[in-house]
């Protein structure tokens, strides 16, 4: 953890989606317009920065600012709960699947091969498209064409990990395979996942205010940002903010993910692999 | 030897592993052992030597449950455990453990020791925690270790503790028999003579039974009381080790006897004379396996395998012309 | 001409980690008579194998050496010109032979390409700043090659040049391995643990021919082992190290029959025997980064007093040709 923290631009992450959450928890508080989220002000629409309302106006006249605060909230709802079930699949699929190397796990792999031969943002598409635009299917969506990735990192990483002395003595034991798998495998395996997951977590915001442009997101008003990006184009380039601001926040807490996770790497590796080596 | 003395017995054993070939097919046997069969009485150190190839770490690994033997039986304490996996035959196995090399390494480098420790308990017994702590910090103690190592990680100790911690998880299920595969296997002089000091004193404490498996014939000799002596796959000559060393029966044994170094003794380089090394266990010689090196082969050691058969004065040895 | 061929004058290497600074030669010093044959012998730790890349010239980055010199054949091998050391010194006049004769081939390409690529710039024929490979040079040394693999008693040579790495064995790899330390036809052969991954019997071929081949041609080679065994077999001298310094120096013979300091007194007893109660030396190497003041080893030695925690003893003789480095030596002149 220490050495995470030495590590300037996984500080820089740490920062960024720190402030996420709290811009999340407290969006409340700290909006000056709470109510903008689905009220109108028409006379008010379209409006420059200023000191009232920081970015801006939108079309309806709400301030974008404390839109983008309750879009937040959205935000962190999707990237969790998505990148969560995704892991909860994957996981235990890579895991079983490395673990017995037999037809089944053939089976898992190749299962999991199909979902990845398709690009994961045509496929939630289609995914979003025929279930109707709303938060939950952005969701299922996501976790859907997202869980083959950790599915696979888990297969390599056990197999890997299987042919260790320490397991193979575990096995010799008597320890069951569920044993085996889940006290020994996968905390071997932690630190992958951990670093995935937060690089992982960036890529799903990613996907969601994708299929948010697109018009396959929550339906308006919900202040999701790719939604607003939509929306702001036939008034681009003259009201530049309207675009500008919720682009800024996701490559912010995108980036912010990535940095983190690269710190993590970083942090987590060396510290694993200083075993007792003797002289 | 009588039967019911002995706790560890081998019949016609053989463990052979399919060898496949680029296109996935098999494509031959590995014969790593080839028809072994030894008895081994409680409380005997039985140590089995022999070159790379020769099949050791094989058996130790099949009497452990870790390979399948593909014939033959495996009696433990009367039972045949042969066909059983680690996990069916845990109750059984409790009392057979397995030691690697490099007890060390069999450590999970993500458990604290103490947690390591109670593993086995954990998987093989019921009892409850208090008296499982209890039993952890007894074997702790047997091993020479100290409490405080209980909550440390394996890389936070030496190489030396780490080993002594792999041996105290072995023991922490009570074995009767341990397979010890090569203990002393890349330790430095001065260690290895405290480590053998080890087993021995567990052995007096603990009563245990030891198949010490090793390719240095130096410590074999002073830590087991019967020693087999294999090639490619079968025991060549068994039998009372200080009667095996000094006067050994079979042109293997006398070869591999020959070539080891004694510092401060006759050197070895001056008049050694086996040639050649020891053919693929994949493509064994027909007859006996030994006989493509062999100094005294004939036409015979093609056609006919020589039998391990008893000698006038107890030891056994696989040749056509011992005696 | 010198007498010896080979004189390290307190050499002291360290290596800068992330754990602070590893002090792995501590003011060593050795010497090498021309065709004789040193064993340098100790435990994991002891620093022979650093030494014996620190006369190679091929320690890593993080290594700083100090010291009086490295003498070779009159040329200081610590100021010499690193360009000249390349081409004329390592690989040429000094050899090494590793310990893992598998690694140290490229397994891409055949022994015979490897042992020309060799020859192309290390052959004897070889004339300063020629950069071809001429076809004359490339067929003598062809005969040379396969006069050397059939020394070395690998079986038909020719089809052996055309072989891969994998499909040799240790033993013969490790012959393959001698040749070719020998083709440059050097002065020094520097042998890193060669036999200790072979099995017995095979160890015994090797180390004989080793031996034959040294006297032979009147190579001096060098030799770590933690085995003493192998050292006794074939060795003329023994010099043993403990936790980077250099211990004891004696001819094979003395040696073995009374060991003169208390550190090698307590390795040869610790040797397996019949007779004899097991016996080790309690206690751990030192590590490196925090060793034991002046001699390293008095946290362990029975005899220690407070001289030797606060003084190195300096070098002294007790017999002939037999220097210890001790306070309280079991065997005095």
């Amino acid at each position: 953890m220490k050495r995470l923290l030495r590590d300037r631009s996984a500080l820089i992450g740490l920062i960024i989606i720190a402030a996420l959450v709290v811009c999340a928890v407290f969006a409340g508080v700290l909006a000056p317009f709470p109510e903008d989220v689905d009220t109108y002000h028409l006379p008010r629409r379209l409006l420059g920065p200023s000191a009232v309302n920081f970015f801006g106006t939108d079309r309806m006249g709400a301030d974008i600012f404390s839109r983008l605060l309750f879009g937040a909230r959205l935000t962190i709802l999707i990237a969790v709960i998505a990148t969560s079930a995704a892991v909860v699949i994957g996981v235990p699929v890579g895991l079983v699947a490395g673990y017995y190397n037999n037809r089944f796990s053939d089976l898992l792999m190749r299962v999991s091969d199909v979902f990845l031969a398709v690009p994961q943002i045509v496929l939630a598409i289609a995914i979003a498209q025929t279930l109707g635009p709303a938060i939950h299917n952005v969701i299922l969506a996501l976790s859907i064409t997202y869980w083959p990735f950790w599915a696979r990192l888990v297969y390599a990483e056990t197999r890997s990990v299987r042919n260790e002395v320490f397991i193979e003595a575990a096995v010799a034991l008597g320890a069951s395979p569920l044993r085996v798998m889940v006290l020994h495998v996968l905390p071997s395996i932690a630190s992958s996942v951990i670093v995935r997951t937060t690089i992982g977590l960036g890529g799903t915001i990613l996907v969601a205010a994708a299929l948010g442009f697109l018009g396959l997101g929550p339906p308006p008003p919900t202040p999701e940002w790719g939604r607003m990006i939509a929306e702001s184009r036939e008034f681009l380039p003259t009201a530049w903010w309207y675009a500008a601001a919720p682009g800024l926040a996701i490559l912010l807490v995108v980036m912010g993910f990535n940095l983190l996770g690269d710190g993590l790497r970083d942090a987590l590796d060396p510290r694993l692999s200083r075993g007792g080596d003797a002289p | 030897m009588s039967e019911a003395a002995a706790i560890l017995e081998l019949r016609d054993v053989h463990t052979h592993f399919p060898i496949y070939n680029a296109w996935g097919r098999r494509a031959g046997w590995l014969r790593a052992v080839d028809g072994l069969s030894v008895s081994i009485a409680r409380g005997e150190i039985l140590g089995i030597v022999g070159e790379s190839g020769c099949g050791k770490t094989t058996i130790g690994k099949t009497i452990a449950g870790i390979h399948k033997p593909t014939a033959g039986s495996i009696l433990f304490e009367g039972q045949d455990i042969g066909p059983l996996s680690p996990r069916e035959g845990r109750d059984t196995r409790k009392r057979l453990q397995y030691c690697y090399q490099d007890p060390g390494a069999s450590l999970d480098p993500h458990w604290r020791i103490g947690r390591s420790l109670a593993e086995p308990l954990l998987i093989h017994t019921d009892i409850p925690r208090s008296e499982r702590r209890d039993r952890v910090r007894e074997v702790l103690a047997a091993v020479g270790l100290p409490e405080g190592h209980l909550d440390l990680y394996p890389h936070e100790i030496s190489g030396g503790q780490q080993r002594r911690v792999g041996l105290a998880r072995i023991l922490m299920v009570q074995p009767s028999t341990v397979v010890l595969d090569e203990p002393t296997s890349g330790l430095d002089v001065s260690v290895q003579a405290i480590v053998l000091r080890l087993f021995l004193d567990l052995r007096e404490r603990f009563g245990l039974t030891y198949l010490f498996i090793s390719h240095d014939l130096a410590v074999v000799r002073l830590m087991s009381q019967r020693i087999a002596v294999m090639y490619l796959g079968k025991i060549v000559e068994l039998g009372a080790t200080e009667q095996v060393f000094s006067a050994p029966r079979h042109p293997y044994t006398r070869s591999l006897l020959a070539a080891v170094p004694i510092a401060g003794g006759r050197r070895v380089t001056r008049d050694f004379v086996l040639e050649g090394e020891p053919p693929d266990p994949t493509n064994k010689p027909s007859g006996c396996a030994f006989r493509t090196r062999c100094p005294c082969a004939e036409a015979r050691c093609a056609t006919e395998e020589p039998p391990l058969r008893t000698l006038a004065d107890g030891i056994q040895a696989a040749c056509h012309f011992a005696g | 001409m010198h007498p010896d061929l080979l004189s390290v004058r307190n050499i002291s290497v360290s290596f800068s980690t992330e754990g602070g600074t590893a002090r792995v030669l501590d003011d060593v010093s050795l010497s090498l008579r021309r065709g004789e044959i040193m064993g340098l012998v100790g435990e994991s730790g002891c620093g022979k194998t650093t030494l014996a890349r620190t006369i190679l010239g091929a320690l890593p980055p993080n290594a700083r050496t100090t010291g009086t010199a490295i003498l070779f054949d009159g040329l200081d091998l610590l100021t010499i010109d690193p360009g000249d050391a390349a081409d004329e010194i390592r690989g040429r006049a000094i050899t090494f032979v590793p310990q893992d004769p598998f690694s140290a081939f490229n397994p891409l390409f055949t022994v015979g390409d490897q042992i020309f690529e060799l020859l192309r710039w290390k052959s004897p024929d070889r004339r300063k700043f020629e950069t071809g490979y001429s076809r004359a040079r490339r067929r003598t040394d062809r005969e040379r090659a396969l006069t050397l693999l059939r020394r070395v008693q690998l079986p038909d040579p020719e089809r052996m040049l055309r072989k891969y790495p994998h499909e040799l064995s240790g033993g013969q790899r490790q012959r393959l391995m001698i040749a070719m330390a020998l083709l440059p036809e050097p002065r020094l052969v520097i042998a890193d643990e060669p036999t200790t991954a072979l099995d017995v019997t095979i160890q015994a071929q090797i180390l004989m021919l080793l031996r034959q081949l040294a006297v032979e041609r009147g190579v001096s080679v060098l030799l770590t082992t933690h085995d003493l065994g192998t050292a006794w077999e074939i060795c003329d001298r023994v010099t043993v190290m403990y936790a980077g310094q250099v211990m004891e120096t004696a001819p094979i013979d003395a040696f073995f029959r009374a060991p003169a300091v208390p550190y090698t007194r307590l390795l040869l007893d610790s040797l397996p025997s019949g007779d004899a109660p097991l016996r080790g030396i309690p206690g751990d190497v030192p590590s490196l980064l925090a060793a034991p003041s002046a001699c390293r080893f008095h946290p362990r030695c029975p005899w220690a007093s407070d001289i030797c925690r606060s003084t190195r003893p300096p070098v002294s003789a007790c017999g002939p040709e037999h220097e210890v480095r001790c306070h309280h030596p079991l065997v005095t002149a």
